[in-house]
């Protein structure tokens, strides 16, 4: 079958390849413009680990048809950080050790994105319910949800 | 129809490592030219953080700051052999091994040292921070660095070090059958609250309390980070996982993760834990090491707890409603069993 263009934002700048109708948002990511930020882990929409965000929402990019992207802004853990700075997620994330293996860790940091920027102060049954979709092997979650609670008060602090 | 609440205790001794015809770590140590230090093992970081304690380890041993030096696992080619990660060795296995490896590249760093500072190697220390000095006159000293380069460049010298770290084989005596494969044990107590439903079966862990003895504890955020994950793993072992749930029968296994029950960041359970630090005399300044024991508690303890509340003694795993409400049902109900403490 022909492969057909796509073009989208990524992380801020424009990108462009050749995918077929079916393919994934993941695949093409990681195949197609060699961007390894989103994981694979189940290829289904049950670990939470290709998390990105499109436009702002997060999404699981597995599920995620590459050609309904055209025009749009994705954003993977890569984009993150700010040059040499570390994005107060992935501060928090480092400070409150809530990394053991790292392979959950690109989906977890998109989730907690996602969440303090349509919700800067969560309690912490909304940051539960933020990563609900997000499977650690390792850590037992409770270092991500402190980290998380701890990057949302941060925040506050550097605004003032 | 009511909830009952439980608790169960659980004690374990558990050894480090393995007798299965020996039990050696190996580690090398070199400097590059600009004095900073690689250390090759073949055992992997599984994210329990073997690299960090292994840098810490090597760093304290060389004498130079933990900045300088870079744990490299990459590949069991070309590394020096190794077991590898499991059996509870990381810490006490392959840090003594690096123990040893340090202690020889250290040596070679003095007399590198000592023959640019014309002194007797015997005489020098290191501050730590990058330096070499003749004990008693700091004035009299070179860096780490510079020692490097004229070993490199000057001397000839390479400034490395092997290190093995081997348990031999225990045989089993013939006559007896004794034998003995244990180093090192560690220890732990802990113990579970829960609370059964008796008409849905279902059980929710709500605390954990526990004390581990793991020798010195080298990095005392990472012991805490590995025995929380391990904790939660021993909750998901205990109530949610099992990839044959009718074993031996095959079927009805679970294919992914939509039919594999693990407890999601909602489910998790208030954990305390109190690490009690009685350094090992056989281990890396003093270090043994959780590992698997993190884990392996919480199961029996969960057991015991769901005992403790409905009087129903599930003893395969994990414990789910339905075997608690089978459980239930040839008791004849709950049977709450008395309760000790508050
Ligand atoms: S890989 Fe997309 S949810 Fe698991
Ligand atoms: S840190 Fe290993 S899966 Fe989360």
């Amino acid at each position: 079958m022909a492969k057909s263009p796509v073009q989208f934002r990524l992380n801020g700048s424009d990108r462009a390849t050749f995918v077929d109708p079916g393919d994934n948002l993941l695949v093409t990511l990681r195949r197609g413009l060699n961007e390894f930020g989103p994981k694979y882990g189940c290829g289904q929409g049950a670990c939470g680990v290709c998390t990105v965000l499109i436009d702002g929402e997060p999404h699981l990019s597995c599920l995620t048809l590459a050609v309904a992207c055209e025009g749009r802004h994705v954003e993977t853990v890569s984009g993150m950080a700010d040059g040499p700075n570390l994005h107060p997620l992935q501060n928090a994330f480092m400070d409150n050790f809530a990394a053991q293996c790292g392979f959950c860790t690109p989906g977890m940091l998109m989730a907690a994105r996602a969440l303090l920027e349509r919700n800067p102060n969560p309690t912490r049954e909304e940051v539960i319910e933020g990563i609900a979709g997000n499977i650690c092997r390792c850590t037992g979650y409770e270092p991500i949800i402190t980290a998380i609670l701890a990057a949302a008060g941060n925040r506050g602090q550097r605004q003032a | 129809m009511a909830r009952h609440k439980g608790r169960g205790m659980a004690s374990i001794n558990y050894p480090i490592g393995m007798n299965l015809g020996g039990d050696p770590s190996q580690a090398l140590i070199h400097s590059n030219p600009d004095g900073k230090f690689t250390v090759a093992l073949s055992a992997i970081d599984l994210g329990q953080g073997m690299k960090q304690v292994t840098r810490q380890v090597a760093a304290e041993t060389l004498g130079v700051p933990v900045e300088d030096v870079y744990v490299d696992t990459a590949d069991s080619d070309t590394g020096p052999h190794d077991m590898g990660s499991f059996a509870s060795r990381g810490t006490h296995r392959m840090g003594n091994a690096v123990i040893a490896a340090a202690r020889e590249a250290r040596g070679v760093l003095l007399e590198a040292a000592a023959e640019e500072l014309e002194v007797n190697a015997a005489d020098l220390v290191t501050d730590g921070r990058g330096n070499i000095h003749v004990r008693g006159a700091p004035s009299r000293s070179i860096t780490v660095r510079a020692t490097a380069q004229a070993a490199q460049f000057k001397q000839g010298k390479t400034i490395a070090g092997r290190g093995i770290f081997l348990i031999p084989l225990s045989a089993v005596d013939a006559e007896t059958g004794e034998m003995n494969p244990n180093t090192a044990f560690a220890h732990a107590c802990l113990v579970a609250d829960v609370e059964v439903d008796d008409e849905t079966g279902e059980v929710a862990l709500l605390g954990i309390t526990s004390s581990y003895e793991l020798g010195r504890a080298l990095n005392p955020k990472m012991v805490e980070q590995q025995l929380v994950g391990g904790a939660w793993m021993g909750q998901s072992h205990a109530l949610y996982e099992t990839p044959e749930p009718y074993y031996p029968n095959p079927e009805h296994g679970p294919r992914d993760f939509n039919e594999y029950l693990m407890p999601g960041p909602g489910d998790i359970a208030p954990y305390s834990v109190t690490i009690l630090e009685r350094p090992a005399p056989d281990g890396p300044f003093g270090g043994k090491g959780p590992g698997e024991m993190c884990a392996n508690p919480v199961l029996p303890a969960v057991a015991n707890a769901v005992f403790n509340a409905v009087g129903v003694r599930v003893d395969e795993l994990p414990i789910t409603p339905e075997k608690v409400l089978r459980g239930l049902r040839a008791n004849g109900g709950a049977k709450p069993q008395a309760r000790r403490g508050n």
